[in-house]
């Protein structure tokens, strides 16, 4: 697997004056840690850490990424790590804020799409509503990934899961929207296939005070059903066809972000996306039709929004 | 000549067992409370908002949205080594379930209050102590208390036991629903500064995340290592009940009132012993002493701990009572098999072979009114369970 690390396009200070063309040396997700091969989650969250440096505080919901960890006594984790229950992450992150009082250190929580849409959008809720300051990352890879691949809200129309073995016939649930209703100072989505932009967008929500969301989509090779080296470009394609928007919105204020700026003005195909992944194979053409007019919406709808 | 008015600190108050239990947690200087509210818990809730908002104490509270995310957050903060404290009741409790197992199997001292309380289908608010019992193998220390005062110390206590380095385990303190909870008694209370610097220590989590040695709590973990947490936390268990009877004595020493994890009323002579928990064993001392008056040699041992369990406290209270006839009253049922207290203490007669006849009396579950009155003519029954009033 090849790690993308800097990308000349990228070269820009953003409009809060961060430099985003530097990453940080250090590791903070040691090597030999027992995610799959080419899982994208973890480039996410190796820049996320990059991004937040060594005074962090980090809590993990019960989701690959706790697997990932490995098994006591070992950790892949070089930052102080609480493990949590699934439906509680973001609760427990409050109970870390409240005796972790100081500003100059962080407080993450990362869950899952299955601990962040579904079994803890409660206490997500909750933590948010509490103007609990944290960064709250989902990172998303459609599915129940941990249990081998079950249908979450997440999930997007047409995939295919252990449990729809036919293909999703519902929506993905719109998760960035519902935080956004909470009026959460920051909210952000991002790919680790544009890592620039992911780790931008963690040092602007670290600098916030109050509670803080990442919604990012870490395509997964083998729930995607896709080959191990292909994780990150799939992530573009993702970006590119649309079907995935990459913005920030500050005090309910949305800035779309350059690389969905760029796709919006000439998206490539949806089936250009959907496939090269097994996971949509049995998807009919009428169904993929549909997926398509569901994109051309949500491009319209972002367009109007954003005035482009 | 203004007329100076000097404000003489009170000593002594007319309170809830709720408000009791708020003003202990107070002393004991928490520095994060998470609380959902629930009847008949909710006093305490109110009052821990009111105290720490007046500025008593400098606290953070956390209003979560439910009790899963209490225990959660209390949890998050004591893995970083705060002093925590909830409160819940009955579906709240149950709601926590998942992480009461959490909190132990990780070794956090949490304090907290349940009111007892009967559970649905059907809502009933009353007391009933099937919603502690139902928990009782979480590895939580459980405490059950009979008057308001008890309750205030004996959350004084909790935190003491709890925080101790051999022990590091959560512990619950139990207070009847409204028959604790909603009644005024009279409270004798503690000098805060005696407490605080002669009673109870810093707190130390010695596992408490940080940043000069970062490290991860809850990884996955083997069969192997899984088995020796469990040895270890059972390790924890039984030197609490050392470390509960050092903190009784202590209490008595600094305060004047006097615990221990059997209270013995009377049973010295007795040829029949009352048994239970709670505000119905406080009760039936009343019992008891209409007993003795009518000639009928009557004692009383109330349990004040079900976890970690007073085996020896109990054989010997036992022991050295001739009694020949046990009347053990169970606020709450295991269908299928029975009284729990009446179950627990039988393992405890069996293993020190000791054989007296038992009488299992189900009474007061979802709130039943049961008199002193009452236990007199329980006293009558025979050998095996009843279900007092059916």
């Amino acid at each position: 697997m090849v790690l993308v690390f800097v990308m000349s396009a990228d070269k820009f200070k953003d409009r809060h004056g961060f430099w985003t063309n530097t990453i940080a040396r250090e590791e903070y997700i040691l090597k030999g840690n027992s995610s799959c091969p080419g899982c994208t989650a973890m480039i996410a969250l190796r820049h996320i850490f990059k991004a937040a440096g060594p005074d962090t505080f980090v809590l993990v919901g019960a989701c690959c990424a706790v697997v990932c960890e490995g098994v006591y006594p070992n950790t892949c984790m070089a930052l102080p790590t609480l493990d949590t229950a699934f439906a509680c992450t973001a609760a427990m992150a409050s109970g870390v804020r409240a005796a972790v009082t100081d500003r100059g250190i962080n407080v993450i929580a990362i869950a899952g799409d299955g601990g962040t849409v579904d079994i803890g959008i409660q206490a997500l809720s909750g933590a948010i509503e509490r103007n609990t300051d944290f960064l709250y990352v989902c990172y998303d890879n459609e599915a129940y990934g941990n249990t081998g691949m079950q249908r979450s809200g997440s999930t997007p129309f047409g995939a295919s899961t252990t449990t729809t073995p036919f293909g999703k016939k519902e929506d993905k649930k719109d998760i960035a929207a519902i935080v956004g209703a909470h009026n959460i100072p920051y909210m952000a989505t991002a790919c680790p296939s544009y890592p620039m932009d992911l780790e931008r967008k963690v040092k602007r929500a670290l600098s916030i005070e109050g509670p803080k969301f990442l919604h990012v989509l870490t395509p997964c090779p083998p729930g995607w059903r896709i080959s191990a080296d292909k994780g990150v470009e799939v992530g573009r394609l993702a970006v590119r066809s649309c079907s995935f928007f990459l913005y920030e919105m500050e005090n309910r204020e949305l800035f779309m972000s350059k690389p969905s700026i760029d796709a919006m003005k000439n998206p490539i195909p949806l089936r250009d996306y959907l496939s090269v992944q097994g996971r949509f194979s049995r998807m009919s053409e009428e169904d993929m039709k549909l997926a398509q007019e569901k994109v051309n919406a949500n491009i319209a709808y972002y367009r109007e929004v954003c005035g482009i | 000549m203004m007329a100076e008015c000097v404000e003489e600190e009170e000593t002594s108050v007319y309170v809830t067992g709720c408000e009791a239990a708020a003003r202990a947690v107070i002393i004991a200087k928490p520095s994060v409370v998470a609380a959902y509210p629930i009847t008949p818990q909710t006093e305490i809730v109110e009052k821990l908002s009111l105290f720490i908002g007046e500025g008593r104490h400098d606290c953070q509270f956390i209003a979560v949205e439910s009790e899963h995310s209490a225990l959660s957050a209390c949890i998050g903060a004591a893995s970083c080594g705060a002093r925590t404290f909830t409160a819940t009741s009955s579906h709240g409790l149950l709601y926590m379930a998942e992480m009461l197992y959490w909190a132990a199997i990780a070794r956090l001292p949490i304090v907290m209050a349940n009111a007892n309380r009967a559970l649905a289908s059907g809502w009933n608010i009353w007391a009933d102590h099937i919603d502690s019992l139902s928990q009782r193998d979480a590895g939580w220390i459980q405490f059950y208390t009979s008057t308001v005062q008890e309750v205030y110390d004996t959350i004084l206590i909790a935190f003491r036991v709890a925080e101790n380095e051999g022990v590091m385990l959560p512990v619950m303190v139990n207070l009847d629903g409204f028959l604790l909870t909603h009644i005024n008694q009279p409270l004798r209370l503690v000098d805060e500064t005696l407490y605080q610097e002669e009673f109870l220590d810093e707190i130390n989590v010695p596992h408490a995340l940080n940043l000069d040695s970062p490290h991860t709590l809850g990884t996955l973990i083997s069969p192997s290592d899984n088995y020796r947490v469990q040895h270890d936390r059972k390790l924890g268990m039984e030197r609490a009940k050392d470390v509960i009877k050092e903190a009784e004595r202590d209490f008595l020493r600094l305060f004047g009132r006097e615990y221990h994890p059997v209270m013995e009323y009377r049973s010295d002579d007795a040829e029949v012993l009352l048994l239970g928990m709670g505000t119905l064993a406080k009760e039936a001392e009343d019992a008891v002493d209409m007993m003795r008056f009518r000639g009928i040699k009557a004692g009383l041992l109330r349990l004040r701990q079900i976890r970690p369990f007073p085996d020896d406290e109990i054989i010997d209270a036992i022991s050295r009572s001739p009694a020949e006839k046990l009347v053990i009253i169970d606020r709450d049922y295991s269908p299928g098999s029975g009284g729990i207290l009446s179950q627990e203490v039988k393992t405890r007669l069996y293993d020190a072979g000791i054989v007296k006849e038992i009488v299992n009396v189900i009474a007061g579950v979802g709130g039943q009114d049961v008199s002193a009155e009452d236990m007199m003519e329980m006293v009558e029954l025979e050998r095996g369970e009843h279900w007092w009033g059916i």
